[in-house]
């Protein structure tokens, strides 16, 4: 059970929260631009890492309120949280584990 | 009373005031309180407790604690009965009622341990082998095989106990609580900081509980002294019988405390059974102990055969000898404490084989009471069948085979001791890696992942007064010093070896799942090398030990088959639960009526006078149709049906999601969302909309009013109120933040009424003066608001059924007074209340779209007929993927009506169609029907369906097969009734 601080509410456990994926995937602004390939790319691939992941998150028995999570994937560890529009911390190397 | 002839004098913590009277596979036995079943069972002299999982053959009692392996009873009868507890921990009360588990008849006499004589049949991954043959043959064995092993009996009736859960915060949590927790709990406690302590036992103290010579160390005085400052600081809170059961991620550990187990079925009222406790610290020091484990000698596993430290346990706990005579077989030093004890009670000791030829601490103690001590020895057999009757000691050669004879001791105890396994499994699961130590022969806390500490024996420290300064430094805060001395000098001699190679001897790892070292080489043989391999093909490690006293034996057999190192090995995965948890724990008051939430509407006790039916919509109830007397659900149906064709109906629509939408950018919002355009609409108008997922398939509909320029009440089914409520924010916030919407959910605010039938104008129009109702002034797909039975309203001329139809809303507080105000009203026009059925029934007649029933994900407005809702010049949600080349294929599935050729014949919903007769599997399927019902205004069945094609095919023949027979129907129009709308305008 994750304990994620929204950035609203504070820490909370994991049961009050809904995970979106991942983060930063933009609706591409004139879908008719796209290609089949193209649109399929946006609407179904995401990033499976081992490792850091940017990922979209609900507080949905809380504040209702929608915002980024980075998370390891291996150690479950909160790396970091920010607000939506917020732009993502700094790329780190290296891997925290 | 009857007498216990194993019981000693005096001495122990059971109070022989208390007599407690037992019942164990029918036999009245008397222990005392303070008791486990399986001390009050030795003090009886009973040690054929159970029978083994797959050889059916006689086992006893091995241990005095968790790790029990084998004596394992079904407590209780009736729906409160349990299976599957151990014995060493099933606290005595007076009248416990228990039996053995996995015999039949009885634990005496096993039908089923013919098995044994035959146990070359059944080899390790017999499962896989056995039983492949014939082809289909399994379903025939598995039923025999389920009963003959299986464990425990289930109860089948609802459990009478009632379970509770608690969330709990501590900035320290402390597990365990021998020497080693008690001082990091007091420790922790000093600093003023929350605290919890847990410890599974019913009192805290661990192995000091188990000593009766302290040596000058702490002892039980030291307990009771530690436990009374605890207990008066408020920020400590020490729970007994509670087991941590799982560290989880971010210090979240759960608990199990068995509140009430101890107590039977007298338990008072108000306490619940058991408790689970949530638990998230902010640091966790785990002083879980450590574990015995056995030797692998031949026959290890008879009746008598038991840890010395359990032995110890029973005698010094619980005044309990569990024999006369015994033979110890060690390789560690531990078991020399036991047998000292065992022999000041009484108890005789016939021979101590070490395994070690030079012991690096001898046993001077030991030497200097006379006992008989032989370096280099070991047990390699031991006799007799429902009791150990003899122990066969020989010398152990430094090549590992025999050397010299075969001696036979005749004893009824035999201890063993293989050293000791660190108990990691909570700090495995909490993710910190393990490392071997060749010194101790064990596995030892490494790495930590997570804030956690371990502290005292399970960290390798070996004396009271070594755990104790752990304790207190983790409980600090601080890097627990190191062990001071090594547990035991042990890992060596797997196995031992058998005193005649060539004959009948098998020697047991796992004593739960009846795993031998055979069964391991015989695995390794068969290319199951890894660990976690072997587990799966032998089972070793499954069941409820999960490998607690087998693990390291296992793990060292495997690695001598292989000739590799024990730590190249590893161990198997540690995964919660420690120890069982029983699903009353997990579900707690999540059960009955409080697994869900029920909402009912205001209007709710209205239709359970009117003797409703009421059908489940989310965790709405609502009325599914309103049954006369001796009507049937048909004849109830059909007459709400016929009502609101011939005259009016009034229906409960308050379910129906309720949202506004207002900001100024709600006209391009709902452009975006809805297929169709907004920016028309005026004020005082309604839209039906289609809403898509991005993937283009079909998410919700609804009709949305504009209320304002800036406002607008949109409408969902009732099912997906919160799910669409869900996803419009989730598009406002992620990917529109700079539109100027806000949502807000008003469904129970408001109650809903709608009015459908030709006489509907009639109804309303006694009910308001402030609101025209003529077609002219309050026209179709538009909404007025006024005063309806004197209560502000709003009033929408919208339809589902294909009649002049109204829906009225009010304040949520006036809807039970609107509806029976509606139904005074209507009294003389015949007004008839209808449920969900006929409202299914009527849009189907019409050909309506029913989201969930027509649509499941796959279905897009193109497949539904539906293309005059997408508007072309517009972007909106999952307008891209429609026009997808695979979109447009007209051999996709689409909504047909479909006319049975028997109009009475009423199809199954989820019916298969074929285009041609059936002539034998595989099949070709071009569609299913979707929904179904007997319309009474048509007199004959009508059905929507999804076909491939679609209307493309109307008028062709399709065949569906039903039990037995074959229909044929006609696709058609699905627009059975009214196909042009008329009376919906009217």
């Amino acid at each position: 059970m994750l304990l994620i601080a929204c950035p609203w509410c504070g820490q909370r456990d994991e049961s009050e929260f809904t995970c979106g994926g991942e983060a930063h995937i933009q609706r591409p602004p004139d879908p008719d631009a796209l290609s089949d390939p193209e649109w399929a790319d946006y609407l179904f691939m995401r990033a499976n890492p081992k490792g850091r992941h940017r990922e979209r998150w609900c507080h949905t028995h809380g504040c209702g309120r929608w915002f980024n999570v980075e998370r390891h994937t291996v150690t479950h560890d909160v790396l970091s949280v920010y607000r939506m529009g917020e732009a993502p911390p700094d790329d780190r190397d290296g891997d925290p584990s | 009373m009857t007498t216990q002839p194993y019981r000693l004098a005096e001495g122990g913590i059971v109070d022989r005031e208390r007599p407690l009277t037992f019942s164990f596979n029918g036999r009245r036995l008397t222990g005392f309180a303070g008791d486990t079943l399986a001390s009050a069972l030795l003090a009886n002299g009973v040690h054929l407790v159970g029978r083994s999982f797959k050889y059916h053959r006689p086992r006893g009692i091995l241990t005095a604690g968790t790790e029990e392996p084998n004596a394992l009873v079904q407590l209780e009868t009736g729906n409160r009965s349990t299976p599957n507890l151990k014995a060493t921990r099933v606290e005595l009360y007076d009248g416990l009622v228990a039996t053995s588990v996995n015999c039949w008849p009885g634990v005496s006499f096993d039908a089923s341990a013919l098995i044994d004589t035959a146990h070359r049949m059944v080899p390790a991954g017999f499962y896989y082998k056995t039983f492949m043959w014939p082809r289909g043959g399994w379903h025939v064995y598995e039923k025999l095989i389920r009963r003959m092993a299986g464990m425990g009996r289930a109860p089948e009736g609802p459990d009478p106990d009632r379970y509770d859960r608690v969330n709990a915060h501590c900035e320290v949590l402390v597990v365990g609580a021998g020497p080693a927790g008690l001082a990091a709990a007091r420790a922790a406690g000093r600093s003023g900081v929350r605290v919890i302590l847990a410890d599974e036992q019913p009192r805290p103290g661990g192995m000091l509980l188990n000593v009766a010579d302290t040596k000058g160390e702490p002892g039980a005085d030291w307990v009771g002294d530690t436990l009374s400052e605890l207990r008066s600081m408020p920020n400590v809170r020490v729970l007994t019988r509670t087991t941590v059961t799982g560290y989880f991620d971010h210090n979240f550990l759960v608990a199990v405390e068995r509140v009430t187990d101890h107590l039977g079925p007298d338990a008072p009222a108000h306490l619940p059974r058991q408790r689970l406790w949530r638990i998230r610290a902010a640091r966790v020091v785990l002083a879980t102990g450590a574990l015995e484990r056995p030797l692998t000698f031949a026959n290890n596993d008879r009746p008598g055969v038991m840890l010395a430290a359990a032995a110890r346990a029973y005698v010094n706990a619980f005044a309990a000898l569990p024999g006369r005579r015994a033979v110890v077989c060690t390789n560690d030093d531990s078991a020399y404490d036991a047998a000292l004890d065992l022999h000041r009670n009484g108890v005789e000791i016939a021979a101590i084989a070490d395994l070690r030829t030079d012991p690096a601490r001898p046993a001077a103690q030991a030497a200097a009471a006379g006992l008989n001590i032989l370096y280099g020895h070991a047990v390699v057999d031991t006799g007799g069948r429902r009791r150990v009757r003899s122990a066969h000691v020989a010398g152990i050669g430094s090549d590992g085979f025999l050397k010299g004879p075969v001696r036979a001791l005749q004893c009824d105890l035999v201890l063993m001791s293989g050293g000791w396994s660190p108990a990691v499994h909570l700090f495995s699961q909490s993710g910190g890696r393990l490392r071997y130590d060749d010194a101790l022969g064990a596995f030892l806390p490494d790495r930590a992942r997570q804030r956690v500490q371990c502290a005292g024996a399970v960290n390798g420290a070996a004396d009271t007064a070594s755990c104790i300064l752990q304790g207190q430094d983790a409980g600090s805060g601080d890097l627990p010093a190191a062990a001071s001395a090594a547990v035991a000098e042990a890992g060596s001699h797997w196995p031992i070896p058998a005193r005649n190679r060539s004959g009948e001897f098998r020697r047991f790892v796992d004593f739960q799942n009846d795993v031998t070292t055979a069964d391991i080489a015989l695995a390794v043989a068969e290319g199951y090398q890894s660990v976690e391999h072997l587990k799966r093909y032998t089972t070793l490690g499954m069941g409820t030990e999960q490998g607690k006293t087998g693990n390291v034996p296992g793990i060292a057999v495997l690695a001598g088959s292989l000739g590799a190192p024990l730590p190249a090995v590893g161990t198997t995965t540690f995964r919660p639960p420690y120890d069982p948890v029983t699903f009353g724990a997990i579900a707690g008051r999540d059960v009955g009526p409080l697994a869900d939430p029920v909402r009912e509407t205001p209007m709710h006790a209205w239709h359970v006078k009117a003797g409703a039916v009421f059908e489940d919509v989310g965790q709405w109830k609502r009325p599914f149709y309103y049954p006369l007397a001796g009507e049937t659900k048909r004849d109830a149906v059909v007459r709400e049906c016929l009502a609101v064709r011939n005259a009016v109906g009034l229906m409960d629509a308050t379910t129906l999601g309720k949202i506004v939408v207002s900001g100024r950018g709600a006209v391009a919002f709902l452009n975006r969302v809805y297929t169709n355009a907004w920016d028309d609409l005026e004020v005082g108008r309604c839209r039906y909309g289609l809403m898509l997922g991005e993937d283009g398939m079909v998410l919700d509909d609804g009709v949305t009013a504009r209320l304002a320029t800036n406002q607008f009440l949109m409408t969902t089914t009732t099912g997906n109120a919160s799910r669409v409520l869900a996803w419009l924010e989730e598009w406002l916030q992620t990917e529109w933040p700079d539109l100027d919407v806000y949502l807000t959910s008003v469904t129970e605010q408001f109650a809903t009424v709608a009015l459908a039938g030709p006489k509907a104008r009639a109804v309303l129009s006694g009910l308001t003066s402030d609101i025209d109702v003529t077609t002219g002034a309050f026209p179709f797909m538009s909404w007025r608001s006024g005063h309806v039975a004197g209560f502000p309203a709003r009033v929408f001329r919208i339809s589902y059924s294909g009649e002049l139809a109204y829906e009225i809303s009010v304040p949520a507080a006036h809807g039970l007074n609107l509806w029976a105000a509606l139904s005074r009203q209507g009294e003389d026009h015949g007004i008839t209340p209808f449920g969900t059925e006929a409202m299914h029934v009527l849009r189907a007649e019409k050909g309506y779209l029913m989201v969930g029933q027509e649509t499941d994900g796959t279905v897009t407005p193109i497949d539904l007929g539906m293309q005059w809702i997408l508007k072309k010049r517009k972007d909106y949600i999952g307008r891209r993927s429609l026009a997808r080349s695979a979109m447009l294929d007209p051999m996709r599935k689409r909504l047909v009506g479909l006319r049975t050729e028997d109009p009475d014949l009423v199809l199954p919903e989820g019916a298969q169609i074929l285009p041609t007769a059936p002539y034998g599997p595989p099949e070709t399927m071009v569609g299913h029907v979707t929904s179904s019902y007997w319309s009474g205004v048509l007199r004959r069945s009508v059905a929507l369906a999804l076909v491939k094609g679609g209307r493309d095919r109307e008028t062709t023949t399709v065949h569906v097969p039903l039990d037995g027979r074959t229909a044929r129907a006609e696709i058609c129009d699905p627009r059975f009734y009214d196909p042009d709308g008329a009376r919906l305008r009217g």
